[in-house]
């Protein structure tokens, strides 16, 4: 899950870590006064989950209130990779006189929290890492012992020749840190870490990203969660318990697991297809969820036909078959359905579609070549 | 012959009274897994289905039956704990099915397991199957026979569709591994090819990949040179778009690594069969053995 930068800095501050003073608007107005106490230019910055928000006119300097005003109104309402931007950031404009990056992910090779510092900041830190990797210190953390005084000050003396600014920077890893593992962050960004002319060392810009898995039990971070910012049927999907990912083909797929799910799009595209979703109802999928599932795909205008791919295993095809029928009871699927299913209790899947006189395949290239060809007929 | 399991396999199952533990526990039976054991807290004493013997504790449970291996079914805000338990009484292999597990517990768990010489499967895996002789986890046996091939996957379901066309066709498995699909897992593609390079049970390798890190591109290198038997593999996630979590909380495309195309060409260039669509493992494997 991602947070907003307004989101991301209340953790940082919470933590100690220096920054800024700023605050979130949701109105033009809201966004004047805050300008209004903050005093002096400040920066408006769009709230939306998509890099390049400089670049598409998100990000605006106001060197007053009123102009604070009008680039809010501007900003607010405005579209950013088909984003809408719901609320801005008002935080003051700092004198920068040099901007590094402090990163830390959970990174899977190491299999720990692993902290990337580089004075070259300020910039997109993956195409640093791509083209020179020796610009970044790159250095684990051992979650045993937690980050080591000798390796904070490692990392500062990467960035900083200042002692002052040295201790402050370590001082700023171990704050991430404690952001990072009390949060559940799969990554905890500072970038740039800046600092301003008179030697302070400074937050300007923060992201998070907090682990899914962490949210079961900190509904408290779950909160955080900004609905707007999704894709309305993903928002549905997320609801219903159901992984979903909207595409732009017209081939809807219902598939369990998530290994076979990217197969069976892939092979959607292999015949000549274009997929319109990824989903993954899960193993023990109960016929709520078959519902669920369908009335998301149905709402895609794109779609042209669906195609349901099963192999049981936990899931018991007999509980899909039901679903399916439960379904197109509730409501007109308007397009066609193709059913791929074998496995678990086939048998008894295949006597429950036959009933109400639907066919159940039994290979799954068989079945997407099908489901294929009806899309195309029907687009 | 196998890897990892085998007819010495005894199993106790951590979280047998639930709801998965109890459902899976008599399909291991029912497949003539050696179950010895059972854990839930709380029931010690009681007996699950009037044969398996219950501890509070896994530790008893090792002490009072000699189980070799663990399977954990229980729910992900206890499956770190789960995990550290099983290594901590001396259980050297122990499988983790529990998917929803915070990647953060899993940092805490690997440097212990490591360090007690333990081998983890999983998590968010389905386990592992000996066709004929034992399953762990929740593979379903019926799909499986007998055989030469060894096959891991990072995948569920998808590795039941490959399998059932490789036993369609006869081409039985000498030992099936689902590693998982975690950002961080106990086992990966390296440790299965290396014991299935060493297994004189095993022909040839079928490796099944997802989008996603680097661990496909790794296997490839370790193919390249240390594997002499042929292997043929197939990467899913083809149409996946960059930055989306594909169900999998490992199957994800950052920035520009990770993606099928690079796990593609790792695979050629390390002389890997490539599988366009899973039908074609049954092809593919009979023109290299």
């Amino acid at each position: 899950m991602n947070l907003h930068e307004y989101q991301a800095r209340a953790l940082l501050k919470a933590a100690g870590i220096p920054m800024l003073d700023g605050d979130v608007a949701s109105t033009p107005t809201e966004a004047e006064s805050i300008a209004r106490r903050l005093g002096g230019t400040v920066v408006i910055k769009a709230q939306v989950h998509a890099g390049g928000r400089g670049k598409a006119g998100g990000v605006k300097l106001a060197r007053n209130p009123s102009e604070a005003l009008d680039h809010a109104a501007e900003i607010l309402g405005m579209s950013i990779k088909g984003l809408e931007v719901h609320k801005v950031l008002v935080v003051p404009a700092a004198d920068i006189a040099s901007e590094s990056y402090l990163g830390l992910i959970m990174d899977r090779e190491t299999q720990r929290p692993v902290f990337m510092v580089s004075s070259a900041g300020g910039i997109d830190i993956e195409e640093v890492a791509a083209k020179t990797p020796e610009k970044i210190l790159r250095l684990p953390v051992d979650p045993t012992y937690g980050l080591l005084p000798h390796q904070a000050l490692t990392l500062a003396f990467a960035l900083y020749r200042d002692f002052n600014q040295v201790k402050a920077a370590a001082r700023m890893m171990e704050q991430l840190y404690t952001v990072f593992t009390g949060n559940g962050c799969s990554l905890a960004e500072i970038n740039p870490l800046a600092t301003t002319p008179a030697g302070q060392v400074l937050a300007l810009d923060a992201k998070i990203v907090i682990d899914d898995n962490e949210l079961f039990w900190r509904p408290d971070l779950g909160l955080l969660r900004d609905d707007t910012a999704e894709e309305p049927s993903e928002a549905a999907a997320r609801r219903a318990n159901l992984s979903f990912i909207k595409l732009e083909g017209n081939v809807g797929c219902v598939v369990n697991g998530a290994g076979l799910a990217m197969a069976t799009m892939d092979l959607v595209k292999y015949y000549g297809g274009e997929p319109a979703n990824f989903l993954d109802i899960g193993g023990s999928s109960n016929p709520e969820k078959v519902i669920s599932a369908l009335k998301i795909i149905t709402s895609d205008p794109n779609v042209k036909a669906i195609l349901f791919n099963i192999f049981g295993g936990i899931t018991r095809t007999d509980d899909v078959a039901n679903g399916i029928v439960a379904a197109t009871r509730q409501f007109k699927v308007k397009v066609p359905i193709v059913i791929r299913l074998t496995g678990t209790n086939e048998t008894t899947a295949i006597k429950i579609l036959e009933a109400v006189g639907m066919r159940a395949l039994s290979d799954m290239d068989q079945a997407v070549e099908q489901v294929v060809r009806l899309a195309r007929e029907a687009a | 012959m196998s890897i990892f399991i085998d007819r010495d396999t005894r199993l106790v199952v951590q979280g047998i009274t639930g709801r998965e533990g109890g459902f899976h526990t008599r399909q291991m039976l029912e497949y003539g897994t050696t179950v010895v054991a059972g854990v839930t807290p709380g029931k010690g004493g009681q007996k699950f289905e009037d044969t398996v013997p219950i501890f509070n504790i896994v530790a008893d449970a090792v002490r009072s039956t000699n189980a070799n291996c663990s399977v954990i079914y229980v729910p992900p805000m206890a499956a770190a704990g789960a995990i550290f338990e099983a290594v901590d009484a001396g259980v050297p292999l122990v499988v983790c099915i529990t998917e929803g597990i915070p990647v953060m517990h899993m940092s805490r768990v690997m440097p212990f397991v490591r360090s007690r010489g333990a081998r983890l499967i999983g998590p968010n895996c389905p386990g592992l199957i000996t066709p004929g002789c034992s399953k762990v986890g929740i593979i379903p046996g019926n799909i499986c026979a007998p055989g030469r091939v060894g096959l891991v996957s990072r995948s569920g379901t998808l590795t039941y569709e490959v399998v059932n066309h490789l036993t369609r066709s006869g081409i039985g498995q000498s030992t099936c591994v689902g590693i998982g699909g975690d950002p961080i897992i106990g086992t990966d593609f390296i440790d299965c090819l290396r014991a299935f390079q060493e297994d004189p049970g095993t022909d040839a390798i079928v490796v099944i990949g997802e989008i996603g890190g680097t661990d496909e591109q790794n296997a490839a290198s370790f193919v390249k040179e240390k594997v002499t038997k042929p292997v043929v593999g197939f990467i899913a996630g083809q149409t996946a778009p960059k930055g989306r979590r594909m169900g999998h909380a490992g199957a994800i495309i950052s920035g520009s690594s990770g993606t099928a195309e690079e796990k593609l060409a790792a695979f050629e260039a390390a002389g890997i069969g490539v599988m366009r669509r899973p039908v074609d493992v049954v092809a593919l494997l009979k023109s290299r053995l």
